[in-house]
């Protein structure tokens, strides 16, 4: 009896009040965020898993034996930065001017996602001969990810830039001890490292866009029906 | 330009396969199966994925160590056996029996001496030294367990040789064994409550599988067996040899004939562990989320599963056949194929099958289904091309990384996307190609019962269709379009039960939970079904002891000797061929009398090789409790060393501990029975309870969540003879109401108009008989007879009345294919039908030279020869497809050319013109005449107030708005009437000026009133075809017209306001009311929403695949129906389609609103209620006993929420039925 009277009210009335909170742009910015933080919070973990299979990095040894097999503050620190970057990226593309247009769907979100998993999955499993090749392997991958998921001059920059300062981020954290990589290569870290960053800025920038879309669209369903 | 070129050469290529693949299905889909098994035949040699242990079974003579070189002679050696194993494997099995059985022993004396024999026998293996060698020295060292396993620590050996035995439970001391009152209890305090896939403590110390031990108070045979492992690190074959020689000397093993000779190594896969597999699960859960958000695009087709399945076939089977390509050229696969999986399928990508299959269904719809396959294959070729080259080049460069992972990868995918290339252009093309054909088939299917009679259709559609439109999957059910809106029309309630008894999920998953819960009654045994069903077996084979011969059983007994002896030549003698079960009940209650069978140890074949009854992760979990992995190693097990241990009853006795003998005497097997039973009836008993509880808990949730009793007052009707009950998308078919609608009989023939004010219905038969009654009560106030004066004339026309009974049954049948094709071959269908003849009027030129009104100015010379020329070539003009309320009238209309006119010209023409069309308001019924006459009736008085003749052409339809009445006519003119009422004393009585408010009112006349009626305005070239369509309200009159355009006149001053033209077919619906909102609907299937204030269109959509045949609209929604016997509903201000649904063949057109969210339609025989909201049929009304054949053509709704139907020669007045009154 309540569908009946919602629906029933006329035009205007027929939204539901989900679709009017969605509708609501700090209530979805806020949506937005959560899922784009559980999304880096799961990445984080998953991915940290893989690193640890192979001992790339080193926690103090009784956290490698908890569930979350890295330190507390990985996940959330991965989490936030996806929201932020989730979030940027849509937020840049409305300032520039150019939306991004290349395949918006989520089947090709999905396929950033399985490549980003698969190149993390490479950069931990696969034996190279030596750094250098891996991590040129790993940027021409990464080149490749942005290639056929993004092609915008602006998503380019904002990861080479976010990548940069995350590496430098991560140098940080290890020359004050907090932990380790076991074989660093270069300047106490990977040297892959950037490239892994900056596909995880792409798939998270991608995500981001694609969660964006829904805003758009509601609120252009709004201004036409206005 | 050389592209150029190239992509018009892939564009053929690509046209002309997709030719191939449409017109040859089946032989393609064959060849592209075969394929695919001949690629995959090669994955047969590969081993299955698994964990499983591989075994290889070496000599013991020859033995050595394997090199680590890899093989050079190519025997079977498989490629792990390299290197020494990580241990040897030394079991010595122990049976052990007391012997010969005393009733005097209890049951713990089974096993309680037999155990204690352990200790003896290992130290006798600890002593053991062979030339200067000892166990110590060869045996696999230990160190700590595992930090996690502190509770084992008491129970495993620590800091020495792995050595596990039963006397482990007593930390191998016989004194402490001596002093444990419990025995079992020991043993069982280690075993793990519930599930447990991996071994038990009792598993690895005992050796063999827990059933076999023999270690209960209920062990039938009396016989314990046990093994004692050791683990040797280094293999010295003379110091094996010796121990089990001395073993064998010490306790000699009669009739034991074990194999001695083979060796068994056995190599452990890796496992994977819980960290390697949650990367690998979230790789697969982003896999099937790709896979669901691609296919979810597919659509536009007959079955989107279907596609979606092929889809994922065709991805799949290029999977395997790339595999099974590498392993046919020796590439095998080192990669883990279950990792890299998921990449393959994202390199590979739905893409390309989600491209075709837009493609194609873009194609329009009117073409072959060959070439709508090669158009789209086409259109698609050159980015299908480049994206297969881009992909190529990507694999191109990682292949020269050199990294090998990725080289190997890179080589696993070009295979793979080459496979799939060919797998997309055979298989999955293929499959569309069947797909859009079955579609066009079901298609044809639903129009087939029409056409039946039809002579075959002309090769191309008479009129293309533009759009393809959605499939229409059978009758009465919904289509749901853009889901999106549907979820925002169904509460999410209605959407989980919906989702329910879609799905069936309630059933599915009890049976599955059913299955799993007797999988695990079955596999953790609980009441020992294993065991009881081993004991009927066992009693039912004839080999039992039970056959055999009867003096062997009385042979004497040694106590004191050499069991080997005893045992060698006595199996165990058991005189009673009674069952066991029975001759253990009848000993337990009496012991002295039935003889005790003593036991016997056995060897067999079976022995050899014991462990390979024990789980296979028993010697992972063993090592792995030392920290030693068996992952990708191998281990090598020995040849079993027999010991047979007999004991006396003395010793038995002597091994007692004192508690041993307060246990109970033997349980009687009855009662022990009883407890296995008592476990099973508890079992059984807690899982029925369970499933009630289930049952109950699922049914209050039904009951809490579907507020509609369904089907429960579904009285058994044997009305119904159709087999089909309508239903809706989910099966659900609501209950046949038994609401007997108020029948208003009278009339003779079939009705024909139909009309109302609220109070009073008034309607008129081919017959031309009009009827008055009250709205409300259904009394019949007035008849109009069709021939008052002139009875005798027209008795040609009742004597046809015989025949029309019978002839009016397939008359009726016959109007679907009127109304269902626009045909030139309609006249000589219906030319042969003779009922109609005497009551058309044919002769329009010969007008009644009595007319009491004044003549009009007109010279109506030309028009009559207009309406003659129109006349004669009507019938091969377009059928006007229309509501059936005008299609009698128009049917008439076509025969007239062909059926000579019977009647002589009559001089009082008006009655033997028929009427076409009919208002009334107030007291007042106007009725247009196919003459072109124009009368006013009194409704309660039956007299003629006044008529017009001042049009010649046939009215077709009329409008009575306030005190004018508009009439349209066959010539495409328009005539505006004015009713004037001249009180005698000459006063005008009207009520509001016209357009004022909601109703207007009638006017207010009494019968000495003298009403005129006057021809105000005549718009003589309204349209250039005939009017089909005129409504009124809000002081606008809207004509619809064949000539494909709307026009909006004003009613007070007949102005023509707006043209509207956006039709490509002539108008046959238009809906406006009072909120002066226009809707049309054309020929073309299009319906145009227009703002009668600006003449503008809103909106224009593709609605149906025929004529619409009617439109209503409520606030929020427009409601169509068509020829395709669809009915859709529209967002009105968006001009999306909400939903659809799909009715019968032949069913009635006709629509109407009752409130806001009640939609009601008509039926064969029937009304059905339709919720507007979700698209739910909610009530179905039987009108009449004889419900065949009959259709409702023409539906009002009345103010009182009643509605009138016609059902042919009768009137239904249905009250709106209380189930649905609540819905509003």
């Amino acid at each position: 009896m309540s569908a009946d009277v919602l629906l029933s009210g006329g035009a205007p009335m027929r939204r539901g009040p989900y679709i009017s909170r969605i509708t609501n742009r700090t209530m979805n910015l806020l949506i937005r965020a959560a899922m784009l933080f559980m999304v880096g919070v799961f990445l984080a973990l998953v991915l940290n898993l893989l690193q640890v299979q192979r001992n790339v990095t080193l926690f103090p040894p009784d956290v490698i034996s908890s569930i979350f097999s890295s330190a507390w503050w990985v996940p959330p620190c991965c989490g936030t930065a996806a929201a932020l970057i989730g979030l940027l990226y849509p937020c840049m593309d409305r300032r520039l001017g150019e939306p991004h247009k290349l395949k918006r769907e989520w089947s090709n979100v999905m396929r950033c996602v399985a490549v980003f998993v698969g190149i993390n999955h490479a950069s931990a499993k696969v034996d190279f001969a030596n750094n250098v090749q891996l991590s040129l392997t790993l940027a021409a991958l990464s080149v490749g990810l942005w290639w056929t998921f993004d092609r915008s001059r602006s998503g380019f920059g904002l990861g080479v830039i976010i990548a940069i300062l995350a590496t430098l981020a991560t140098q940080l954290l290890v020359y004050n001890g907090v932990f380790q990589y076991t074989s660093p290569d270069f300047l106490y870290i990977r040297s892959w490292l950037p490239c892994i960053f900056f596909a995880g800025v792409i798939t998270v920038g991608n995500i981001g866009r694609q969660l964006a879309l829904y805003e758009y669209k509601v609120s252009q369903e709004k201004t036409h029906q206005d | 330009m050389p592209l150029k070129r190239l992509r018009q050469n892939i564009s053929a290529a690509f046209y002309r396969h997709g030719l191939l693949c449409a017109s040859y299905p089946v032989p393609i889909i064959l060849f592209t199966s075969a394929s695919i098994l001949t690629c995959c035949y090669p994955l047969l040699k590969l081993p299955l994925p698994g964990t499983g242990p591989v075994e290889f079974t070496t000599g013991v003579r020859d033995y050595s160590i394997p090199s680590h070189e890899s093989p050079g002679d190519l025997s079977e050696r498989p490629d792990w056996y390299q290197g020494p194993p990580v241990a040897y494997i030394q079991q010595v099995l122990v049976k052990a029996a007391v012997s010969p059985w005393d009733n005097s022993l209890v049951p713990v004396d089974v096993f309680r001496s037999p155990l204690g024999r352990v200790f003896s026998v290992l130290e006798e293996i600890r002593n053991h030294v062979y030339t200067d060698r000892s166990l110590e020295a060869l045996c696999l060292q230990v160190t700590d367990l595992l930090p996690g396993l502190r509770r084992m620590q008491a129970v495993l050996p620590e800091h020495g040789c792995l050595l596990v035995s039963p006397g482990n439970y007593w930390q191998n001391r016989r004194d402490l064994f001596d002093a444990d009152p419990d025995l079992l209890k020991t043993v069982h305090q280690h075993e793990p409550k519930g599930l447990h896939t991996s071994a038990t403590l009792k598993d690895l110390l005992f050796g063999v599988p827990g059933k076999q031990t023999g270690v209960s108070l209920y062990n039938k045979k009396r016989v314990v067996t046990y093994t004692i492992t050791i683990a040797l690190s280094s293999y010295d074959a003379r110091f094996v040899a010796s121990l089990r020689a001395r073993l064998k000397q010490l306790h000699p093993s009669a009739n034991c004939t074990l194999r001695e000779d083979h060796m068994v190594h056995v190599h452990f896969k890796e496992e994977i562990g819980i960290a390697e597999l949650i990367p690998l699960v979230t790789t697969y859960i982003i896999l099937f989320a790709y896979i669901y958000f691609s296919t979810r695009k597919i659509d536009m087709v007959k079955s989107k599963w279907g596609l979606a399945l092929a889809a994922v076939v065709t991805v799949l089977s290029s999977l395997l056949m790339s595999v099974g390509l590498c392993t046919l050229f020796g590439l095998t696969p080192t990669l883990n194929g279950g990792e890299i999986f998921p990449y393959l399928v994202v390199v590979i990508g739905l893409e390309n099958v989600l491209v075709l299959t837009k493609s194609v269904v873009s194609t329009p719809v009117d073409l072959e289904v060959k070439l709508r396959i090669a158009q789209g294959l086409s259109n698609e070729s050159w980015s299908i091309m480049k994206n297969m080259a881009t992909e190529l080049c990507i694999i191109l460069i990682g292949y020269f990384t050199f990294v090998p992972a990725i080289q190997e990868f890179c080589l696993f995918a070009v295979v793979g996307l080459v496979s799939d290339f060919f797998l997309q252009m055979f298989f999955f093309t293929t499959v569309l190609s069947i797909d859009i054909r079955r579609m066009e088939l079901a298609d044809l299917n639903r129009r087939l019962p029409a056409e039946a009679g039809m002579p075959p259709p002309k090769p191309g559609p008479l009129r293309p269709r533009e759009t393809p439109p959605p499939p229409r999957p059978s009758p009465h059910t919904i289509t749901l379009q853009a889901p999106a809106f549907r979820n925002l029309r169904l509460p999410k309630r209605l959407r989980v039960v919906y989702f329910l008894a879609r799905t069936r999920l309630a059933q599915r998953i009890i049976m599955v939970g059913t299955v799993i819960w007797i999988g695990i009654l079955v596999y953790t045994d609980p009441a020992g079904l294993r065991t009881l069903l081993a004991a009927q077996v066992s009693e039912q084979s004839p080999l039992g002891e039970a056959g055999l011969p009867p003096h062997l059983g009385v042979a004497p007994v040694f106590p004191g000797r050499d069991p080997t002896s005893t045992l060698s030549v006595l199996p165990a003698p058991e005189p009673t061929p009674l069952p066991e079960n029975q001759s253990q009940g009848h000993r337990a209650a009496r012991p002295e009398v039935v003889p005790v069978s003593s036991p016997q140890i056995t060897w067999g074949p079976e022995d050899e090789e014991l462990w390979r009854r024990l789980s296979f992760r028993h010697w992972p979990a063993l090592f792995s409790y030392y920290n030693i992995t068996l992952a990708k190693r191998y281990i090598s097990i020995l040849p079993v060393i027999p010991v047979t241990l007999h004991l006396s009853p003395q010793e038995a006795i002597d091994t007692r501990h004192p508690q041993d003998t307060h246990h109970a005497p033997p349980p009687s097997i009855k009662t022990s029975d009883l407890q296995a039973d008592l476990t099973l009836y508890k079992v059984a008993a807690l899982g029925l309870f369970a499933g009630v509880v289930l049952v109950l808990l699922l049914f209050c949730l039904y009951r809490v969540l579907c507020p509609r009793n369904y089907g429960q007052n579904g009285v058994p009707h044997g009305r119904r003879r159709r087999g089909d009950l309508p239903c809706d998308e989910y099966g659900y078919s609501p209950p046949i109401s038994e609401i007997s609608p108020l029948l208003l009989r009278g009339h003779s023939m079939d009705i024909e108009c139909l009309a109302s004010d609220g109070m009073l219905l008034a309607s008129c038969c081919l017959a031309r008989q009009i009827r008055v009654w009250d709205a409300q009560t259904g009394d019949c106030l007035t008849v109009i007879p069709n021939n008052g004066l002139r009875r005798s004339s027209s008795s040609g026309c009742w004597e046809h009345r015989d025949g029309w009974d019978h002839i009016g049954a397939c008359e009726a049948e016959n109007i679907f294919p009127i109304r269902r094709r626009t045909t030139p071959a309609r006249p000589a269908l219906f030319g042969d039908q003779p009922d109609l003849t005497p009551l058309i009027d044919t002769n329009f030129g010969s007008l009644p030279p009595s007319q009491t009104l004044s003549s009009s100015g007109f010279d109506f010379g030309g028009l009559v020869e207009k309406a003659y020329q129109e006349h004669e070539t009507s019938p091969t003009l377009a059928f006007p497809p229309s509501p059936p309320a005008s299609q009698q009238r128009r049917r008439s209309l076509g025969d007239q050319p062909v059926l000579p006119p019977e009647l002589p010209p009559q001089n009082n023409g008006d009655w033997d013109s028929s009427v076409w069309a009919m208002e009334l308001r107030g007291n007042l019924i106007a009725t247009g005449r196919s003459s072109g006459k124009l009368e006013l009736w009194d409704a309660v008085e039956g007299s003629l107030r006044c008529s017009n003749e001042d049009g010649v052409s046939g009215i077709t339809a009329l409008a009575f708005l306030n005190n004018r009445i508009v009439a349209a006519r066959l010539n495409g003119s328009l005539d505006f009437f004015t009713v004037e009422i001249t009180k005698p004393l000459g006063l005008l009585q009207y009520r509001g000026p016209p357009g004022r408010g909601s109703l207007p009112p009638s006017p207010c006349y009494s019968s000495e009133d003298v009403i005129s009626c006057q021809l105000t305005r005549s718009v003589q070239c309204a349209h250039q075809k005939q009017i089909t369509v005129l409504k009124a309200a809000a002081g606008r009159v809207v004509t619809g017209s064949q000539d494909h355009t709307v026009r909006v006149y004003r009613l007070e001053d007949s102005c023509c306001l707006f043209t509207l033209q956006g039709h490509s077919g002539g108008i046959t619906a238009i809906y406006i009311d009072q909120t002066m909102v226009l809707a049309s609907g054309g020929q073309d299937g299009t319906i145009c929403v227009w703002d009668v204030l600006t003449g503008s269109r809103v909106s224009h959509v593709y609605g149906h695949r025929g004529d619409v045949t009617s439109l209503v609209c409520t606030t929020s929604c427009i409601i169509s129906s068509g020829l395709d016997d669809l009915i859709c509903i529209w967002d009105r201000s968006t001009g999306i389609k909400l939903y659809s649904i799909q009715q019968e063949v032949g069913c009635g057109a006709s629509l109407g609103v009752i409130s806001e969210s009640l939609l009601v339609t008509g039926g064969q025989g029937c009304v059905s209620f339709w919720d507007l909201n979700y698209g739910d049929l909610l009530q179905t009304v039987y009108l009449g006993q004889s419900s065949e054949g009959q259709s409702v053509r023409q539906l009002l709704v009345l103010d009182n929420a009643a509605i009138v139907c016609d059902f042919g020669n009768e009137l239904s007045l249905v009250y709106v039925p209380s189930v649905l009154e609540k819905l509003d």
